[in-house]
């Protein structure tokens, strides 16, 4: 069983504050933490400014981590956020 | 009303007003201006809170965020549905307001440093708007704005107020103000600051310091600027004359445009000089060190290239508090000068509070003539137990760079022997701590009262350097308020008076075999550059802004003319006299020459 995914960030404006925002929200519904870590550097995904932080421009290259087994449905969501380029034209 | 007329003078025969004032910064800038109001800047308090009201202060603070949500939920409601799309940020917003990096980390900072909410949340929104600045990608960095924001709500919230202020301005403007305090100027978004304006002040104060450390215009003591001037009026600031045009038509827009980008041209072309040592045409080496105020103008030191720190002011760190800092907060700070100056040598000059300074943390007695009064090491050694732990403090800093001490305002031999005790005691009761240090700094004395002037002989005895502070020295000497307008033309650092009395201090530490430098901002005038070269002081200090200027006046003028150019300006009757010998020995157009290109002058 895996516990996090790694994943390109796909949208031209990187991981910027909708992005961070749309995957807080889906972040919240997880019973424990749920992380996004780029070069071993962790942010809460539940924090926009913590995601923002991390500078995830167009193209970088994360990890979307949980802790807890039971929040599988939410990485793969995530995850699927991301690769759809958040819906972003 | 205003904005029409002032668009209609451009059009139809403008007026071209002009007003003279006091070249507080150099450097050309044509733009809008901003008028500031005294009350529109909101100054975020720091207050201690006992511990047992910090769970209220928390509850105070959420109540703020609480109210936050709801006001911007209001506003999210309000949004048209064609709309809606755009309204995306205002989610962001809602979502930045319960961020666990501005929620938890303000209620960190009031649990954890007993203060209260409205500093708390400063301190945490600064922390994370300084990881966002730092980014390479210009969106992400625009980021800080939307934590600004979202931090000002809470704060209006925190404060009760729903005014607009400073910090709304969203393009780059010309400050106009009656007069800026420091606490006032750190509101202030200075990365939206084109130039500065004010009715009050004059080269030393605050507004002028900020102003030539961030290399933008400033003209200072204009006396009713405020009143002539509106927001959005169209002006030009001459910094480098201290001049500022009102109203100015399309002839004059142009051709200041062309000295903007000719100055600008200029600027880089001397800079780029500036890591050369300052040596005369005879090989004679004058150091060149930089005057700071803050931490932050290290980098402008190292840019412009100093050879060294000649002045560190301490007092910013004592302004708007209400208990003065901790050791370890100032040896922090100074380490920080030290490590990135090393092995260039720093000079701290302990607290110099008083005259035009102003501490609310420190309880002083209302004085009716405060430059005369309880200030600089007088205040010192009447609290030893501040004095003792700044002293501690630099004596700890002193073991990890290379750090000089200096008291400023000695008036007589007394207060460096009491001084000098008071260190030995600070160095004992490290070592007794077991804490490093550095026991055998160099001491020095600062020489800007007359009477230690007279009695430089007997203060050599007693310390390892001097450094003349002109600055207080003039002011004193010639019974000059360089702040008061109507006497500030009188202040004359070419005045026989005080070229007479900085000649005695030079010769008093050449008989005792110490070091003599300078510290105010005579030095940076490269008009007074010929005296003090002949002087053959060690080293001079000055804004770092005028380090490039002056090295560059080095390297064209020798030793061994300007020593017997000295001995003809020490015969001179007044400042005028001396004024036209430089003149006539190195043309008229000398010191403008240093600050323009010769087609300007």
């Amino acid at each position: 069983m895996k516990f996090s995914r790694k994943v390109i960030i796909p949208n031209e404006l990187g991981l910027h504050a909708r992005s961070a925002a749309k995957i807080a929200q889906l972040a919240e519904e997880a019973r424990s933490n749920v992380f996004i870590v780029k070069d071993g550097q962790e942010a809460n995904a539940t924090s926009i400014l913590d995601v923002m932080a991390l500078y995830c421009p167009c193209g970088t290259e994360v990890l979307v981590k949980i802790a807890d087994p039971g929040d599988l449905e939410v990485l793969n969501r995530i995850v699927g956020l991301i690769e759809i380029g958040f819906g972003e034209s | 009303m205003s904005d029409t007329t002032a668009k209609h003078a451009v059009k139809s025969g403008a007026l071209n007003v002009s007003l003279q004032g006091i070249a507080g910064s150099p450097g050309i800038t044509i733009g809008k201006a901003y008028l500031v109001e005294q009350e529109d800047v909101d100054v975020v308090e720091k207050r201690f809170v006992d511990p047992e009201s910090v769970p209220g202060e928390v509850r105070r603070f959420k109540e703020a965020v609480k109210k936050a949500q709801e006001q911007l939920q209001g506003v999210i409601e309000e949004v048209p549905e064609e709309l809606r799309d755009h309204a995306y940020i205002l989610h962001a917003h809602m979502m930045i307001l319960k961020d666990r990096m501005i929620y938890d980390g303000t209620s960190g900072y009031i649990e954890n440093e007993n203060v209260n909410a409205e500093w708390a949340l400063k301190m945490a929104v600064d922390d994370v708007k300084s990881i966002f600045k730092k980014m390479p990608d210009p969106y992400f960095r625009d980021r800080a704005s939307d934590i600004g924001h979202v931090s000002k709500i809470i704060l209006e919230n925190l404060l009760g107020t729903g005014h607009s202020n400073i910090s709304d301005i969203d393009k780059r403007v010309i400050i106009v103000a009656h007069d800026l305090s420091p606490a006032e100027t750190t509101q202030i978004q200075l990365e939206k600051v084109k130039a500065f304006l004010t009715d009050l002040g004059g080269q030393t104060s605050h507004t002028g310091i900020i102003a030539r450390s961030l290399e933008i215009p400033a003209v200072l003591g204009l006396g009713n600027a405020t009143q002539l001037i509106k927001t959005d009026d169209l002006i030009i600031v001459d910094g480098s004359a201290g001049v500022v045009i009102l109203d100015p038509d399309e002839e004059t827009l142009t051709r200041y445009q062309e000295r903007k980008d000719l100055f600008a041209e200029y600027q880089a072309m001397i800079t780029r000089s500036s890591r050369l040592p300052a040596e005369t045409t005879d090989g004679f080496h004058l150091r060149i060190t930089a005057n700071i105020g803050v931490l932050e103008e290290v980098v402008s030191v190292i840019d412009h290239g100093g050879d060294g720190i000649g002045l560190y002011r301490t007092e910013f760190l004592y302004l708007n508090r209400s208990t003065p800092p901790s050791e370890q907060e100032l040896f922090d700070n100074y380490r920080d000068v030290a490590e990135i100056m090393a092995p260039r040598m720093v000079t701290i000059r302990t607290l110099d509070i008083g005259g035009d300074k102003f501490a609310s943390g420190l309880q002083l007695a209302e004085e009716m003539n405060p430059a005369l009064g309880l200030r600089a090491i007088r205040f010192s050694l009447q609290s030893p137990e501040i004095f003792e732990t700044q002293l501690r403090a630099i004596l700890r800093a002193a073991n990890l760079g290379n750090v000089r001490i200096m008291f400023p305002m000695i008036s007589e031999v007394d207060e460096i022997v009491q001084a000098r005790h008071m260190l030995k005691q600070a160095g004992e009761s490290l070592e007794k701590a077991g804490i490093p240090f550095r026991a055998d700094i160099e001491v020095g004395a600062m020489i800007e009262v007359p009477s230690a002037v007279i009695m430089a002989d007997i203060l050599a005895k007693e310390v390892d350097f001097f450094s003349i502070g002109t600055n207080d020295l003039i002011q004193y000497s010639l019974a000059i308020d360089r702040v008061n307008k109507h006497v500030a033309h009188l202040y004359q650092p070419l005045h026989p008076a005080v070229l007479r009395m900085v000649h005695r201090v030079v010769e008093a530490a050449r008989e005792a075999g110490i070091r003599v430098h300078m510290c105010g901002e005579m030095a940076g005038d490269p008009v007074n550059l010929p005296v003090l070269l002949g002087m053959e002081l060690d080293a001079v200090s000055m804004n770092p802004i005028s380090i490039p200027v002056i090295k560059r006046m080095v390297r064209i003028l020798s030793l061994k003319e300007s020593k017997l150019f000295l001995e003809e300006a020490l015969k001179q009757s007044t400042a005028a006299d001396v004024v036209k010998l430089v003149q006539d020995t190195y043309g008229s157009s000398f010191p403008r020459a240093a600050f323009f290109p010769p087609n300007l002058t």
